[in-house]
């Protein structure tokens, strides 16, 4: 994959072998759950297509743990995901090598707090 | 001289060479299909971290209660949050297009010797896609 192979990161390899596995993992989950969720809640929904969820029904759901555990990795591992291919997109795309750790930073400590705080409304929920 | 001081000053030029290095502009990727096809599935991680915002305010709003995931939902009713996920619709399918038919390129599978075509590699992901997608639908749609 083209993101592998630029060599403007500054982390180090063993770094990047776990960092890619998680755009990888989060690359497939992305791919799976996302466009049918996006499509029932962003579009079928709203625009009246289908009927909407009620929130007794939604909140039942929600309850259970293993949807609980679904909605955590659907939050987190996409974020990682986003992380590594919109740092390497920044990295490539604008060519700002005196940003790279800033926008390192930015990905990641994005990635951790909306896994932070998928962790804590599911918990609270 | 000896051998080893010629070794030296050849390692070792007076004036080191500048490389010749051409200046990209920061729009190369507009010029070429292939390229902009390359950067517009680069694109779609934003896609992605939009739709993980998107359900996390989501589930702030199940926490509230009724009236806070009913104002939630009437906001996704806005023209402007249809037209912003429309967009996100296409570009997250484009991910999972793209991200399907990468398989068969980083592990190519071999049968009898010979390489089976991508399309029968890539299959099976998009039968699951379908089948995981169907199985969602029916979990938010059938009334309990």
């Amino acid at each position: 994959m083209s993101e592998s192979t630029s060599n403007s990161s500054k982390a180090k390899p063993s770094n990047e072998a776990f960092l890619w596995l998680l755009f990888s993992a989060g690359g497939v989950v992305a791919a799976v759950l996302i466009p049918i969720q996006l499509f029932l809640f962003g579009l079928a929904f709203p625009l009246g297509w289908l009927p909407q969820p009620r929130y007794e029904h939604l909140m039942a759901l929600v309850q259970s743990p293993l949807a609980r555990l679904y909605l955590f990795v659907l939050c987190s591992l996409p974020l990682f995901h986003w992380a590594h291919r919109f740092r390497f997109t920044l990295y490539d795309g604008l060519q700002v090598k005196h940003l790279n750790e800033v926008i390192f930073a930015f990905c990641y400590g994005g990635a951790l707090l909306g896994t932070v705080l998928a962790a804590y409304l599911l918990w609270s929920i | 001289m000896t051998d080893q001081t010629v070794l030296d000053q050849a390692a070792r030029p007076e004036f080191h060479p500048r490389w010749y290095r051409k200046r990209l502009s920061t729009w190369w990727w507009l010029g070429e299909w292939h390229y902009l096809t390359f950067i517009l599935r680069e694109l779609t991680s934003i896609s992605v971290a939009w739709f993980v915002v998107l359900t996390l305010f989501q589930l702030r709003a199940l926490l509230h209660g009724p009236e806070a995931y009913a104002r939630f939902a009437a906001r996704l009713e806005s023209p402007i949050m249809i037209a912003v996920n429309a967009v996100a619709f296409c570009f997250v399918t484009f991910h999972t297009i793209t991200w399907f038919n990468l398989a068969p390129r980083a592990m190519p599978v071999r049968m009898g010797g010979k390489r089976v075509p991508e399309f029968l590699v890539a299959a099976p992901n998009f039968v699951l896609w379908i089948a995981v997608s169907a199985l969602v639908a029916w979990l938010l749609l059938r009334t309990p």
